[in-house]
């Protein structure tokens, strides 16, 4: 459609474009600094220097970090969308008020601050000596992340047609075989989309991971946030760029699976 | 294994088997998650007396409404910037074509996406003493002397409106693509000039959006913590900064609590009115 614009509404236009790169370009500026040739943080001057991204993967501290973050990002995001499936099939085929109630219940870990449950779990953790292990922090991530699942599939629910479901039970299909065969395969991208959410979720997380981490499990982002608080670490600089490479792949990746919906 | 569930069709709801596959989850939530903040509550009247000491903090301490002040004042100004900018942008994101607006939305979901970490070390980068843009300053004269504009407030504000102006652009611009455009036309055709048909006809029709989205920044930005305590340096402590200071610094349990209760609370009261507002299950994506 061709459009022409108002002068009034063209300086509207400028104005949001003004704030679209206000959002945009600070968001890259990390890139230029990891390519410094110093053991300091600084932009590259004369020479460009691969020497950040060597250490970083060189480096056993920022390889633990990368693997620890990888473990836990990986079971939340597992435990959380089969949970967080499950649930939302369940509401979506009760479909009562009081069932839309507890659905509301199950979106609270996204509502409450981060600062409040980092307290409450860091309490509970002393009691069950999960503080500084791999389960507790899992778990931790594990309810952070599992409203987006149940978003996510909702949303693909409210597209799927009940009686698709309702025919296979007539058929004589057990609860199992419902799942299994008729739901689960229409709403994938849902819960794809899901578990990408639950991914980054826990592998961005840091208040909670403050909170109930001390020395064992030290996570990427914790690692990042003492990189940046304690020593102007250059290596911060290409993890970041990383990061940010890695954010762009999953929107594509995101936009993919939406547009096969 | 359920097959003939359907030929009790108006049995109560609770008996459902599908309550099966809900049942897990709330479980471990209510177990992992309502009980340990049960807990909070129960500490911010027991630690280290039981009865209400720690509320009277409110009103008795100075550094606590300090702190309250910073962090009402911070999240105001946040929030009425980071609601402009988005105003902004969801208005002309209505106005274009469908591949205009991609544009704009890849331009508010890229940031939206990037972690908070990174996006706090960016600011870092561009906004300290020897930063980028005082850098760029210097050498163009504009400046003689480094703008502090890290470690203070101001810090602290460009970086959560950083991170907030997507959270009030997108409901936004979902709240306005659902407003009738007829009316600003019928508008035009009775005579009114572009500027009034928008002041009086589509900015109303946009206002309880506004109230919502609104509502919804401010709620987000009162639990911030990374950016005050990355861009803020510790010298614009904020309510999550100050509870975390409490207790990994000072262990003080029940102040702390006391303050994650208030912050609660205020958060709930604020969901409530929001509610009024906006559709709420719409939201969060449960139509």
């Amino acid at each position: 459609m061709e459009r022409t614009y108002t002068w009034r509404f063209g300086i509207v236009l400028a104005l949001a474009w003004a704030v679209l790169f206000f959002l945009f370009l600070p968001t890259f500026v990390a890139i230029p600094f990891s390519f410094t040739p110093e053991r300091y943080l600084s932009l590259p001057e004369d020479q460009w220097s691969l020497r950040q991204y060597v250490n970083l993967f060189t480096n056993e501290k920022w390889l633990s970090s990368i693997g620890q973050s990888l473990i836990v990002a990986v079971c939340s995001t597992v435990i959380a969308v089969v949970l967080g499936t499950l649930a939302a099939i369940g509401l979506w085929r009760i479909a009562s008020r009081f069932a839309e109630a507890v659905r509301g219940f199950l979106l609270m870990p996204i509502i409450v601050p981060p600062i409040v449950v980092a307290l409450a779990f860091y309490r509970v953790f002393v009691e069950l000596r999960l503080l500084d292990s791999y389960l507790g922090l899992i778990i931790a991530h594990m309810i952070l992340a599992v409203p987006y699942v149940v978003i996510t599939v909702s949303t693909s629910l409210a597209n799927f047609d009940v009686r698709l479901e309702q025919a296979a039970r007539n058929l004589g299909a057990s609860m199992g075989q419902r799942l299994r065969y008729v739901i689960l395969p229409s709403i994938m991208p849902g819960v794809l989309s899901g578990a990408i959410f639950a991914f980054i979720v826990s592998w961005d997380e840091i208040v909670v991971t403050l909170f109930v981490t001390s020395f064992r499990i030290f996570t990427l982002p914790r690692r990042m946030w003492d990189g940046i608080r304690e020593h102007a670490d250059p290596t911060i600089a290409a993890v970041a760029t990383v990061l940010i490479v890695l954010t762009l792949a999953a929107i594509v990746l995101y936009t993919l699976i939406r547009r096969r919906a | 294994m359920r097959a003939g569930s359907d030929t009790i069709e108006r049995r109560p709801a609770r008996l459902d088997p599908y309550w099966l596959l809900v049942l897990p989850l709330v479980v471990l939530l209510v177990g992992l998650f309502v009980y340990p903040i049960l807990q909070v509550l129960w500490i911010s009247v027991t630690d280290p007396s039981f009865g209400f000491e720690n509320y009277r903090r409110l009103f008795t301490s100075g550094s606590i409404h300090r702190m309250l002040w910073t962090t009402f004042r911070v999240c105001a100004v946040t929030t009425v910037l980071s609601m402009l900018g988005g105003y902004v942008v969801a208005y002309a994101m209505i106005n274009v074509s469908k591949g205009h607006r991609m544009w704009m939305l890849l331009f508010i979901l890229v940031p939206f996406w990037v972690s908070v970490l990174v996006r706090a070390f960016s600011w870092l980068m561009l906004l300290h003493d020897g930063g980028i843009a005082n850098t760029v300053m210097i050498d163009w004269g504009l400046i003689a002397e480094p703008l502090h504009m890290v470690r203070n407030e101001l810090g602290v504000i460009i970086g959560m409106v950083h991170f907030m102006v997507p959270y009030a652009a997108l409901p936004l611009y979902a709240n306005m693509s659902g407003i009738d455009t007829s009316y600003v036309d019928a508008a035009r055709g009775l005579g009114a000039g572009p500027f009034e048909s928008f002041w009086r006809i589509f900015l109303p029709l946009s206002l309880p959006g506004v109230a919502g989205a609104g509502i919804l920044v401010f709620i987000l930005t009162l639990g911030f913590f990374v950016t005050p305590a990355i861009l803020g340096g510790g010298k614009t402590a904020m309510i999550a900064e100050y509870v975390s200071v409490q207790i990994l610094n000072l262990a003080r349990w029940g102040v702390a609590s006391m303050l994650a209760v208030v912050l609660l609370v205020a958060v709930f009261l604020l969901l409530a009115i929001m509610g009024r507002f906006i559709n709420l299950r719409e939201m969060f994506g449960a139509r």
